[in-house]
């Protein structure tokens, strides 16, 4: 179901991920199509925080970590890279476990504009509020700009990592587990935001929220026990007859 | 029914005769207790022991140097082979060592603990240098002296020398210096270069932004408290750079700088150990005075550190 004219923003060829003897991920390849959002779900510890990683090779910190195989973003492979910042700039990351960085709400969010260079003043104002809004946090600390990010609440600090993500305009955003301490009101409110982003940028959900990769997904893989059981269109891997019957019973909840 | 069941609570509750024996302690809970009394007494009078020495030493120094301590015991420069006068050269001595050696040593061990905290991976070239730091800071001082006399008196071509007896303090202080850089930058939670990292910044901008602003008070500390032991040591500078006694002058610039680098200078710590054992006849105060204001030097210097710690600790940010 993927679509064929659209080039690939991100494409995995036959990439395995291995700690030591732990196999994170095994022989994965698939093709994850430019302005659209692209869920991955899957059961814990069944690869989707390492697939991330793999695409913005964050992956490089963790130590003993082996990974074969080809990570294409736009096309060109991330472990022939020589700029590998250049790369990360490119691709917003959010991890499920927010960090404020100890600077604050304003230095968080203006963080990676500076270090690319950006140091008008005006501008950062307009894009710290940008992002900010785009996070739905604007309103709690608009007031409180000086506060410091390690100080703001769980959900608070999630929704600042959200808008430190989107601060460096990347063409990919990759969120894993976004929603996790945050309110279902605020998340609806990001996901709009998210559906808005996709028109301009590639995004990837990792949700352990099967309902919310339905929700905001065009495409959908299925990831267990480090391997990709299936990808496809949202409707067809939450259709009656997806072509495995794990995927089957994972989205339904017969699983485990 | 549910008011019938209240009421019958209450009664059994203020029915103290029931209840008597439900909270008294049994043989086994009055034994937990008392032995839970004798190891809290057993560890505080450990702790408490700590204090002791420290208190002993410090009245005994006070009370026997007394009538020798004065301002100008400190300001006066020692006259009559060291038998009277004051402390002035080999105090200002000591300073020189311990801003020279720390000129040298604080750089280039900040410098290495960042490295091998923050870029180092873990390879067998990483392991040696580390094995290597662990090692050094166990040298006895008396060897890192020896060493000082070969390497860099006799080698380098430094002679006996304020530059040569700075060197040999820098190698001793390094590997502290190192250790503790580290420990300080190992404080910075990992979560927060990760999240820089993920957005781009190179490790460098990392550091600069994030890690060294919030370990730079723990750096700092490792590095003042290194100033207490490179004036304390007194086996590193014996052969590489103290003398027992140099004509200075007693006033004008001489006064605050009475030492050119490439010459020999005195020290506290040498001094002392020159006339408690080398000079007969120096009088008993002139000996516990100088020892007083040996470890008044060194405990100052670790209330300053201390405090700086406390006070950039308050204004930690996670």
């Amino acid at each position: 179901m993927v679509d064929e004219q659209s080039k690939p923003k991100v494409e995995f060829v036959h990439v395995s991920a291995t700690y030591g003897s732990h196999v994170a991920l095994r022989e994965i390849s698939l093709n994850i199509p430019e302005n659209q959002v692209f869920g991955i779900i899957g059961p814990a510890n069944s690869g989707k925080t390492t697939f991330l990683k793999c695409i913005n090779r964050t992956i490089d910190f963790v130590s003993g970590v082996k990974v074969v195989g080809q990570v294409f973003v736009n096309g060109k492979n991330v472990y022939n890279m020589r700029d590998v910042c250049n790369l990360r700039r490119r691709i917003g990351m959010v991890f499920p476990l927010p960090v404020g960085l100890p600077l604050s709400v304003y230095d968080n969010v203006a963080f990676a504009p500076r270090m690319a260079g950006v140091h008008d003043k005006d501008r950062l104002d307009e894009l710290v509020e940008r992002c900010l809004r785009q996070a739905a946090l604007w309103g709690e600390v608009k007031d409180r700009m000086q506060l410091l990010g390690t100080r703001l609440s769980g959900g608070q600090q999630q929704r600042l990592t959200i808008a430190r993500a989107l601060s460096h305009e990347p063409e990919i955003l990759c969120l894993d587990e976004f929603s996790i301490a945050v309110d279902p009101v605020t998340t609806a409110k990001i996901e709009d935001v998210l559906m808005e982003l996709k028109k301009r940028m590639t995004i990837i959900v990792v949700t352990n929220l099967v309902q919310q990769a339905r929700r905001l997904a065009d495409h959908v893989a299925f990831l267990n026990d480090s391997r990709l059981i299936e990808v496809g269109g949202t409707e067809q891997i939450f259709s009656e007859e997806p072509a495995e019957q794990l995927t089957y019973d994972y989205v339904r909840g017969h699983f485990g | 029914m549910s008011d019938e069941r209240a009421q019958s609570n209450r009664v059994s509750v203020a029915d103290e005769g029931d209840t008597d024996h439900v909270f008294a302690a049994t043989r086994i809970q009055r034994r937990k207790q008392t032995s839970e009394y004798v190891a809290k007494f057993v560890f505080m009078l450990m702790a408490l022991s700590m204090i002791v020495p420290l208190v002993v030493i410090l009245t005994y120094l006070f009370v026997k140097g007394m009538p020798a301590l004065s301002l100008s015991f400190i300001f006066e420069n020692p006259t009559d082979r060291l038998r009277a006068g004051g402390i002035w050269a080999p105090l200002v001595g000591t300073f020189y060592l311990v801003f020279f050696s720390l000129l040298a040593a604080a750089p280039i061990g900040i410098l290495a603990g960042v490295y091998l905290n923050e870029y180092a991976s873990d390879n067998w070239f990483t392991r040696v240098i580390n094995l290597a730091v662990v090692n050094l800071a166990g040298v006895p001082s008396i060897i890192h002296g020896l060493f000082g006399v070969g390497a860099f008196v006799h080698f380098a071509g430094m002679g006996k020398s304020v530059i040569a007896a700075s060197c040999t303090l820098a190698i001793m202080t390094l590997p502290v210096i190192i250790t503790s850089t580290r420990e300080a930058l190992n404080a910075v939670p990992m979560s927060f270069r990760e999240a820089c990292w993920n957005m781009g910044a190179t490790r460098w901008q990392t550091i600069r932004t994030v890690v060294l602003p919030n370990s730079i008070s723990g750096v700092l500390t490792g590095v003042i408290l290194q100033v207490s032991r490179a004036a304390g040591e007194t086996a590193p500078i014996l052969f590489t750079g103290a003398v027992i006694q140099l004509k200075v002058a007693n006033s004008g610039p001489g006064y605050f700088f009475p030492y050119s680098l490439d010459e020999q200078c005195m020290a506290l710590s040498y001094h002392l150990w020159v006339i408690s054992t080398q000079i007969p006849g120096v009088p008993e105060p002139a000996l516990f005075a100088t020892a007083t204001v040996l470890i008044g030097l060194v405990l100052i210097v670790n209330a300053v550190s201390i405090t700086l710690r406390l006070y950039l600790r308050s204004r930690k940010k996670w």
